[in-house]
């Protein structure tokens, strides 16, 4: 135990250098007040034992759990005790973390971790003090905690601030002074809008001196249609909202109604827990609204894939843990994504918690692999549209089905008089006698006495022959072609590679294509079969065998609709024969004639030939097939059957087209729910795990309502998230609000406010947020106002040498932070600055400019790009279509999200792309073109007049002395270079869609888009102090 | 970036914290986080050079930079590397059932399994004799400088996900890719070019589409990132100057911005500032280096011959020649995507057209790196995100993860010689077996660092590039 005296020294010596050090979690803080457990032992335990001595039960050793008090205050399995409270040196814990026998020492040297002499010091105090314990503090039941006491009373403009203040008091630190009114307007145009202020907002608020003046903004603010936006673009990270499924071909698939969802809920300020239970449970309200319907599209945001030869079941798996990982992340601030394979290592959430919440999603319809369904998402008044149309299918149903109950009544009578008609010849083929003809090939066509036409000349060219037929007949069905064998065929007969016809009825003054259809033939060799004729390829065929039908071959085509006809009635008949190879058959003589009964085939009588023989069968020895073909043909040859099933036809196209143009989304379908069993290491293929039912965490739900007896739904699942058995909702909720009013929550992971989260900066603070928010009803603009009315927002973000050195990260909010602006509120200052912003909100997404390419590696289809144009090149960048694997390239650069998983933290970099996009993306050089002619517009005057007027626009501030100067040099260099160069400054100024001010002069835009352009590109201009 | 982020990126690495708080570290600690300290590594910052946690390496490096030509599709390694007789002898027959019964199967679920002799012979090659396709005559010729790996095994049988995890380490995304993780290990010797940078082409079979996500920086700050060389339109997107600005006029525009962010920067001293000045330094730097990059005017006939390629035209031949130019300018991870190998049907035919595209340029680039003399410290990997299957899917072959193969060289990777070995029908790993997150450990082994100690913290856990395995395969190293 030689180690005793000696390490007590260097720990003096530690203990003593400690207030040189700068704040940074918990050594800073170790240094007021006693220890507690939550924020000085916890954090060591879980560094550094959980792992072996945590949650995990597969994995601990010695029996030892020291995430839990009754477990860790247990005798050991080895005799003995962990923790003896008020005596280290008695307890196991204390002497195994500093023996200096390397083999027992905790944690074991091959673990990688190790303690620090003020950690062990930590501990050792701990243990003196009593070794008092705390549960978890983000799973303790929420109470409204105390106003703390503070020196300065008059600070203070509401609770939040006593919290902030009293702990600066504890630091010996004061608070810095407060922002400029022009700072304090941008700084909550950008937290709350997500947008920089006009000039006009801001001479409102600059030119209001009463004391009411900021309240009356915040006022304002809150109640803008942007508000929504802006924290719709924070819960869409959360929700992990995108316009594509993500995997593989990630294909589009409809969910934006779902983000104009979230935009219309923040704006309406919907309580929170109404804004919960929707989302994960909308589908099950009881005659739950659309909006609802539309609201549990949440359920549905997780990737999916439409990739071959992968499994559904390993999918569905997939699918499942995503809905967990998020869901946890969202509303327990807690990642529970390692539970899937194993026991998390430091909070209580088992394996079989992660699947008991999996399924609670088990009855979500869905397909593991494939394209997913949308629901139609229709108006009223489209729904009325809609009930129309199908009433009108539904009238066209009852009476077709009237008529043909009629038709079959008056059967034997249509057959007696189609047989009569048949023997009369009413039906034949009739030929018709050509008015023209004429070959594209070297052949010439004559005309003979029988209405054939026989071609003369070269044979072995490639003949197109073009007919021209007049007639008087009405309501014709076909057209048939007669040929013979010439004497000149050589050895292969003739193809016909293409047959086309085109009709002008007598009243008509257009050709129309018909389209031919039941193609018959009197023979046709194996691969040249006689609808090869009609399939649009030119390289296939009819060719018949050497079987004549008395002495010719026949082709007979339907049309699909019988041509009206009637005096002067043209057609247009094209026979092509695009085979090269000389050896190929030609036509040599042919005759067309035209059909007026229904599904005519070849035969001269035009009746299809089974008709025929069954009509000629007496009634009761027909086959009962033939008796159906019989009642069938009747029915089809019947003109009022025809005309009615060409309206059924059309008034359902007209209804599915309806449909096709009504938003969808993927809304929640529930179903029987799917088994849901603990897989094993998170393996799908295992079925051996054991089935689970729909459960809340365990270690949480003894605090909550359960109800046994019956399956628990999603909508139990979402009560519970938002009830108080479970703090964490509120909490991480309040906590993100912070960040968005000061780049870091309270705790500073945002989405684990578990062991290994951080302890907050401020606990009470957080507490009497998130108390404040679920005792105001979940009212999230009530919780932002406060927090944005508070003293401690309105501080200056400017710090002190000093205080930067004690408070680097600003922990303690003696200051405002400063930090770059997101990604999508770049791009919305540049619009907006510019004039250019489109100011609709919602719709579908949108495609604004993007380098040509970037989405060539996308296949399963292939497509392009393609930008939008007008008004969707300018809307916000919430708006901008989210392509999962290859988002906004201009996006992606400010640290936008994918989106495929769950992100509650921003990264925040500074990067050379960057650079470059704010320099050559063109949609910053129209903003920056626009911005210019918005200036030269609004102002007259000299330069800095008009430079005031653009600082104006942009950074909501006149510029200084020497900005003029410089930018004046720069204007004055750029004028003469684009003087010199007007085709220069053409180009330049012709960047984006939005039109050129007319009479603006060329270079002088120029001049001033390469000012607007500096402008645009200032570190001022993407910040946000 | 920011100084503080970059101060956090420190401190929240483990290994680093319980260096500096047992030795000398206390001191180093405290004097990070005075503001005389940012001076110094604001300075850093705006030179742009962000100099690695890993700072000095764990151990000397036996490899600088890593090419890795990535045969997306998933290569049958019964056509390319690993010859198996026995599989021919079972040609037409079922698949004995010990092989498959209970494996994980992809478009072949639920149907009958026959097998597949291989559809290419195989010959021996240079002194080692290693045994390769003859559909692969040109890295043949190389095979006394490559080590052949026969015994790869991934986790991910479709291919979306096995790109995921081949270059994260799991299959969830989010996480940094390797040679995310590598810049922020190492950083880049290169100040003109990102350090990390990708290229695609295509050609061969069905292009399997390749996600952005492949080389995305994940939770680590997107300064990680891999940089994306499009194949038409900007090399790098947004490099080029707006149509009428010419590179003087840019200059002057950037001049002013720098000019007013320092002004504004003596109003509220944001070290930020600093950064975005460097940032704005190195994006004009790339405007010139990316054109002088991709003009390779000045390459030699008989190096343009070599690779088979004239440039240009977005090729693998054409890649493997930038990859060389970058490897020289010194960018720490340049990774090749070639989208041909996906051949479910006519795997015959297949593999010979896709090496078509593949297999000289392949070849040329080794012999272009050993005879400039980079080839013993430029690890180059070749290989796909899976195998194929020994069954028979028509004429082709489906998804396989149990088995397959990939080839390295330079680096320190022994040359010459083969590693592990499948069963005698190629269907399981079964000598050697590496995985993934050993090829991982591996990698990151010849760079100097040791894969448990390049650690990120993030969702309150310390991440890194091979989870929670991975072991480096130590008998393939010289």
């Amino acid at each position: 135990m030689n180690f005793f005296p000696c390490s007590l020294v260097l720990m003096g010596a530690i203990a003593l250098a400690t207030p040189l050090l700068a704040v940074d979690g918990t050594d800073a803080q170790q240094k007021t007040g006693p220890i507690q457990f939550n924020r000085d032992i916890r954090p060591i335990f879980s560094d550094n034992c959980y792992a072996c001595h945590g949650p995990d039960h597969n994995k601990r050793k010695a029996g030892l759990r020291l995430d839990r008090k009754d477990e860790a205050f247990k005798e050991l399995e080895s005799g003995g005790f962990a923790i003896v409270p008020g005596n280290p040196s008695q307890s196991q814990l204390y002497r195994l973390v500093t023996t200096s026998d390397e083999d027992d020492r905790m944690p074991p040297i091959k673990t990688g971790k190790h303690l620090s002499q003020s950690q062990k010091l930590t501990l050792r105090t701990w243990i003196q003090q009593g070794a008092s314990w705390e549960e978890h503090w983000s799973y303790n039941p929420l109470k409204r905690p105390n106003q703390p006491a503070v020196k300065h009373s008059s600070w203070p403009s509401n609770p939040i601030d006593e919290f902030i203040l009293s702990r600066l008091e504890a630091e010996n630190l004061t608070p810095a002074g407060d922002a400029s009114k022009v700072t304090l307007l941008r700084r909550l145009s950008f937290d709350l809008t997500g947008l920089p202020p006009s000039p006009e907002d801001a001479a409102d608020f600059l030119s209001d001196p009463s004391d009411r003046a900021y309240e009356r903004l915040v006022d304002r603010i809150l109640s803008l249609p942007q508000y929504g936006e802006r924290m719709a673009a924070h819960w869409l990270d959360l929700v992990r909202y995108a316009d594509t499924d993500g995997f593989h071909a990630d294909n589009y698939r409809s969910v934006y109604p779902y983000r104009d969802y979230v935009i219309a809920a923040f704006n309406q300020n919907m309580p929170f827990d109404r804004f919960t239970i929707e989302q994960i449970a909308g589908d099950l309200i009881p005659d739950g609204t659309q909006q609802q319907k539309i609201a549990s599209t949440y359920n549905r945001l997780n990737r999916t894939t439409e990739e071959g030869g992968s499994q559904p079941k390993e999918y569905l798996a997939k699918y499942a843990a995503d809905r967990v990982r998020t869901t946890s992340s969202v509303w327990l601030g807690a990642t529970m994504g390692c539970a899937e394979c194993h026991d998390h290592k430091f909070d209580p959430f088992t394996t079989k918690d992660f699947y008991s919440l999996a399924a609670f999603f088990a009855d979500i319809k869905e397909v593991g692999v494939g394209k997913p369904a949308g629901t139609p998402l229709p108006t009223p008044a489209q729904e009325a549209e809609l009930d129309r149309l199908g009433t009108a299918i539904t009238a066209i149903e009852q009476e077709l089905t009237g008529h043909t109950n009629h038709l079959a009544a008056a059967q034997k009578e249509w057959e007696t008089g189609t047989l009569g008609a048949l023997d009369q010849g009413h039906f034949d083929w009739v030929t018709i006698k050509p008015v023209q003809y004429s070959s594209e090939g070297n052949s010439t066509l004559v005309l003979r006495e029988d209405l054939s036409i026989a071609v003369e000349g070269t044979p072995e060219d490639a003949p197109t022959h073009t007919i021209l037929l007049a007639t008087d007949r009405t309501a014709i069905t076909g057209i048939r072609i007669e040929t013979t064998p010439g004497s000149e065929t050589g050895d292969a007969p003739f193809r016909l590679t293409g047959v086309e016809v085109e009709a002008m009825s007598g009243k008509s003054i257009a050709w129309e294509r018909l389209k031919l259809v039941g193609a018959t033939a009197s023979s046709q060799k194996d691969k040249a079969a006689v609808a090869a004729s009609i399939d649009g390829k030119s390289n296939t065929g009819w060719s018949p065998t050497d079987n004549l039908e008395n002495g010719r071959h026949l082709a007979a085509f339907g049309f699909e609709k019988p041509v009206s006809g009637g005096a002067g009635t043209q057609f247009r008949v094209r026979l092509k024969q695009e085979s090269k190879d000389p050896n190929q058959g030609r036509l040599q003589n042919f005759r067309l004639s035209l059909a007026t009964v229904p599904h005519p085939d070849f035969n001269d009588h035009g009746l299809p030939v089974d008709i025929q023989k069954a009509l000629r069968l007496p009634t009761d020895q027909r086959s009962e097939k033939e008796q159906q073909q019989l009642v069938r043909f009747h029915i089809d040859f019947d003109a009022r059957t025809v005309e009615l099933g060409n309206q059924l036809a059309a008034a359902r196209g007209a209804k599915a087209e309806f449909e096709k143009s009504l938003p969808t989304t993927l809304a929640t379908v529930s179903v029987e729910p799917r088994t849901m069993r603990v897989l094993n290491r998170g393996n799908w293929m295992d079925e051996s795990g054991q089935e689970v039912l729909p459960a809340v965490p365990e270690f949480l739900a003894g605090k909550g309502p359960r109800n046994p007896t019956e399956r628990q739904s999603r909508l139990d699942l979402a009560s519970w998230l938002v009830s108080d058995a479970n703090p964490t909702a509120a909490r991480s909720f309040v906590n993100r609000l912070w960040k968005i009013c000061f780049g870091y929550g309270l705790s500073r992971v945002l989405d684990d406010l578990g062991s290994q989260g951080e302890w907050p900066t401020h606990p009470e603070l957080l507490d009497w947020l998130a108390f404040e928010f679920k005792s105001s009803g979940w009212n999230v603009k009530h919780v932002l106002k406060q927090i944005v009315l508070s003293h401690t927002y309105r501080q200056s973000s400017i710090a002190s040498a000093a205080l930067r050195e004690r408070d680097p990260y600003n922990r303690l909010y003696a200051r405002q932070s400063r930090f770059r602006l997101e990604a999508e509120m770049i791009r919305d200052s540049a619009l907006a600055v510019s004039g250019l912003l489109a100011t609709e909100l919602g719709g579908r997404s949108v495609k604004p400019y993007q380098p040509e390419g970037y989405w060539q590696h996308l296949n399963f289809p292939k497509r392009t790009y393609q930008a939008d144009k007008g008004d969707n090149l300018y809307r916000r960048g919430l708006y901008t279509f989210l392509c999962r694997t290859f988002p906004h390239p201009s996006l992606v650069a400010f640290d936008a999200p994918s989106r495929e998983e769950c992100t509650a933290n921003r990264v925040i970099s500074n990067n050379p792309l960057q650079a470059l996009v704010l320099l050559n993306d063109p949609t910053y050089v129209e903003a920056a073109r626009s911005l210019a002619q918005r200036t030269l517009q609004d102002s007259t005057g000299t330069f800095r007049d008009q430079l005031d007027r653009m600082f104006r626009f942009a950074l909501t501030r006149s510029p200084t002395d020497r900005e003029v100067q410089e930018l004046a040099d720069l204007h004055a260099e750029q004028l003469a270079r684009y003087g010199q160069e007007p085709e220069a400054a053409a180009r330049l100024i012709a960047v984006g869609e939005h039109p050129v001010l007319k009479n603006a002069e060329p270079a002088q835009l120029a001049a001033w888009t390469s000012v607007a352009r500096v402008v645009l590109n200032l570190h001022e201009f993407i910040t946000r102090y | 970036m920011n100084p503080l982020q970059e101060l956090d990126l420190r401190l929240t690495r483990r290994s680093f914290l319980s260096r500096t708080t047992t030795g000398i570290g206390s001191l180093a600690l405290a004097s990070l986080l005075r503001p005389q300290a940012f001076s110094q590594s604001a300075s850093d910052a705006q030179a742009g050079k962000w100099r690695g946690v890993v700072n000095p390496t764990h151990w000397a490096p036996r490899a600088k930079r890593v090419i890795y030509l990535c045969m997306a599709g998933g290569p049958s390694h019964l056509e390319t590397l690993d010859y198996k007789p026995a599989l021919a002898e079972l040609h037409g027959k079922p698949m004995p059932e010990s092989f498959t019964k209970g494996q994980q199967i992809a478009q072949l679920q639920g149907q009958k399994l026959n097998c597949l002799g291989p559809q290419h012979t195989f010959s021996l090659h240079g002194q080692s004799g290693q045994q390769i396709s003859d559909a692969l005559p040109h890295i043949g010729k190389i095979a006394d400088d490559i080590c052949i790996v026969r015994s790869l095994h991934t986790e991910q049988i479709n291919h979306d996900p096995a790109h995921t995890f081949l270059n994260t380490g799991t299959a969830i995304p989010g996480r940094p890719s390797m040679g995310s993780w590598l810049l922020y290990g190492l950083g880049s010797e290169c100040e003109e070019l990102p350090g990390f940078i990708v290229l695609v082409s295509s050609g061969g079979g069905q292009d399997q589409p390749i996600a952005a996500r492949q080389w995305h920086s994940g939770f680590l700050p997107s300064r990680f990132q891999g940089v994306q060389f499009q194949s038409k339109g900007d090399p790098v997107l947004y490099v080029s100057r707006p149509p009428g600005v010419r590179m003087q006029d840019q200059k002057d525009v950037i001049d002013r911005v720098k000019s007013l962010n320092s002004q504004l920067n003596a109003t509220v001293d944001d070290p930020e500032i600093g950064t975005r000045i460097s940032q704005y330094e190195m994006a004009f730097r790339m405007q010139s280096s990316v054109p002088d990059l991709m003009d390779i005017s000045k390459e030699p006939e008989h190096v343009l011959e070599r690779y088979g390629t004239k440039g240009g035209d977005g090729s693998f031949a054409a890649n493997c020649l930038l990859a060389r130019r970058l490897a020289e300018r010194g960018v720490r991870f340049i990774q090749l995507y070639h989208r041909g190998w996906d051949h479910h049907g006519g795997v015959k035919r297949g593999v010979e057209v896709t090496a078509g595209h593949v297999d000289r340029a392949s070849a040329a680039l080794i012999t272009d790196l050993k005879e400039r003399g980079m080839l013993e410290d430029t690890l180059v990997i070749w290989g796909g995100e899976f195998g194929r299957t020994p069954m028979a899917q028509g004429d082709g072959r489906d998804h396989h993860i149990k088995g397959f193969s990939m080839w390295m060289a330079g680096g320190g990777i022994r040359p010459g010689t083969s590693h592990g070995a499948t069963d005698e029908l190629g269907y399981n790993a079964v000598d050697n077996v590496v995985s993934v997150h050993d090829l991982h450990a591996t990698l990151l082994h010849q760079l100097g660092i040791d894969h448990k100690r390049l650690t990120f913290r993030f969702q309150g856990r310390d991440f890194r590039l091979t989870d929670v395995s991975g072991e480096v395969v130590k008998p393939i190293l010289i």
